[in-house]
């Protein structure tokens, strides 16, 4: 039993004449280990907040967020985040920008060891002295995972990290990022608002609905263990049951909207 | 009528089109004449311009329309340069003026930087002290250092104290406040990711706020060294008898119009290759500016 969240609110205070806004109303959701959690939802509805709620960056107004029975009070390197974009250090070679998490817990030359590592597996191998800002959206977003792995982190925390890419390489980069996951075994929380990335990607889906924000519908997936035993993409993203279901979390999302509206 | 019509038509679609073809001028690249406006290289029109300006001061105090007093012509300038290089100006060479004012305005900007980065990064980071500084810098700041240079005089005297502090002030505020802009640089992300791999805030200070905020530190340099040659000729407007500003300022009441356009011309050169210095360190510091 890896996250736990218990009946989580966040509700931020009213502001100069606008009612107090409920972001997230009472969550109650567990991860488990090696589980690949994919949060799907519109603009607005919380997948963020809720991110961040388990990165530790925001507290909740009520209940509580525990990782192996610890209460989170705050962000650390158990829950590393890769960002949509942004969140390299452009001052930063590749294999400083890698090894940085571990450099600041004063890792030295060992960080390096891990870093390479990492950085092999991600397909980065000499690129090592690249300057970051020189580099593709798509390898950016690679340094990006390899960086948050350096840090072993017990529960891998990502914030739409295939947004900003173009349609062909985000199929790719999804494909990479499950074959990192069965490599490495880490527990993965995803946010995303592409139906088919999270009915490809996650083992578990939360779909969640806006204001207030909460999970309206939960499936289990059988799709990325389907494309990890072998299958290609494609086939997994063509067959009449992935289709099915796209459909209908497609219906359950626009119905959503027109009731909240 | 009709006809007029259609030619004076004609004329302002004419028109529109040319200084629409002057902004865009001929294709840098292939592919960027309908680029962005503004861009291609600069470099022989700058040339060409100053040589024009050159040849046209040359070609008005030659031809005699203006008295040399008013206007020297442009080989008297630099007639004068080397008459004051080799006899010096006031019984003091030309070097010793140009290595007074240079330590003055580079020590008031060192100074500067020394306690305006730091303060400007702590206003940038503290609440505390945001609201100490914050009020006296944006009081003093719009202030014409010549209104306070009375002040300086009564209390530091008409030594070099009152000419390095008046440079000084107005060199400081545009750096601390640069720095203190180069805070809010950092993004949200960066500053998150770092948390999120357990840095402290000691560590989110030094790791990501202070590389980020380098591009605006630099610009903020280049921009209150400016200000501080601008300063010079202030600073050495009393009890001055070295220096470049004080041989522009006592040249000018013998009315040597000629000595006046040179000590110009000197602290535009000296300025200027400052300001390229600061060009080359910004490309070699914070290459990756504006680029993520």
């Amino acid at each position: 039993m890896a996250l736990e969240i218990c009946e989580a609110s966040v509700i931020y205070p009213a502001q100069s004449g606008r009612a107090p806004v409920e972001a997230l109303s009472k969550i109650d959701l567990t991860v488990e280990d090696h589980d690949f959690v994919v949060a799907l939802g519109a603009s607005g509805c919380g997948k963020s907040t809720l991110l961040n709620l388990i990165a530790g960056f925001l507290s909740p107004s009520s209940g509580k967020i525990m990782l192996d029975k610890t209460e989170v009070s705050g962000p650390g390197a158990d829950r590393s985040v890769v960002f949509q974009k942004h969140a390299l250090l452009p001052w930063l070679n590749v294999r400083d920008n890698v090894a940085f998490g571990l450099k600041l817990r004063g890792g030295g030359a060992a960080a390096y060891a891990v870093a390479d590592r990492f950085i092999a597996l991600l397909g980065l191998k000499g690129f090592e002295k690249s300057p970051v800002y020189a580099l593709s959206g798509g390898m950016q977003q690679r340094v990006g995972i390899a960086r948050a792995l350096t840090c072993d982190p017990k529960i891998l925390l990502m914030d739409e990290p295939l947004g900003a890419l173009d349609a062909l390489t985000r199929e790719r980069a999804q494909e990479l990022i499950l074959d990192i996951w069965k490599s490495t075994g880490k527990t993965v929380f995803l946010i995303t608002h592409s139906v088919e990335e999270a009915l490809f990607m996650g083992t578990r889906l939360i779909v969640m609905s806006p204001r207030p924000g909460r999970i309206a519908h939960r499936f289990d997936l059988p799709f990325s263990r389907r494309f990890l035993d072998g299958a290609p993409a494609r086939q997994v993203k063509a067959s009449s049951e992935f289709i099915d279901l796209r459909e209908e979390v497609l219906r359950i999302i626009f119905a959503d909207e027109e009731q909240a509206a | 009528m009709s006809d007029q019509g259609t030619v004076s038509q004609n004329d302002s679609k004419g028109r529109g089109r040319s200084l629409a073809g002057f902004a865009r001028s001929r294709p840098t690249k292939p592919g960027e004449t309908y680029g962005v406006p503004g861009q291609g290289n600069t470099t022989w029109l700058s040339f060409a311009t100053i040589a024009a300006l050159i040849f046209l001061w040359w070609a008005i105090t030659a031809a005699g329309l203006v008295k040399p007093l008013f206007v020297p012509s442009p080989q008297s300038i630099v007639q004068k340069f080397v008459d004051v290089w080799v006899n010096g100006f006031t019984g003091t060479p030309l070097w010793q003026h140009i290595l007074i004012s240079t330590a003055r305005v580079f020590g008031a900007f060192v100074l500067a930087c020394i306690i305006g980065i730091p303060l400007g990064l702590a206003m940038g980071m503290s609440p505390i002290m945001r609201g100490i500084f914050d009020p006296p810098i944006e009081i003093y700041r719009p202030v014409p250092p010549l209104a306070y240079l009375p002040l300086m005089i009564i209390w530091f005297g008409i030594g070099e104290t009152s000419k390095v502090l008046l440079i000084f002030l107005s060199v400081f505020a545009p750096i601390a406040l640069g720095a203190r802009a180069g805070v809010r640089s950092a993004a949200i992300e960066q500053i998150h990711a770092a948390y999120s791999f357990g840095a402290t805030r000691w560590q989110v200070m030094r790791h990501i706020i202070l590389p980020s905020a380098m591009p605006e530190i630099l610009t903020a340099m280049r921009i209150g060294i400016g200000f501080g040659w601008t300063t010079l000729v202030a600073a050495e407007m009393v009890a001055a008898t070295k220096g470049i500003g004080y041989m522009v300022l006592s040249a000018s009441q013998f009315l040597q119009t000629s000595t006046v356009i040179m000590g110009i011309f000197v602290i535009a050169a000296i300025a200027y290759a400052f300001d390229m210095l600061m060009r080359f360190l910004e490309r070699r510091l914070v290459p990756w500016k504006g680029k993520m």
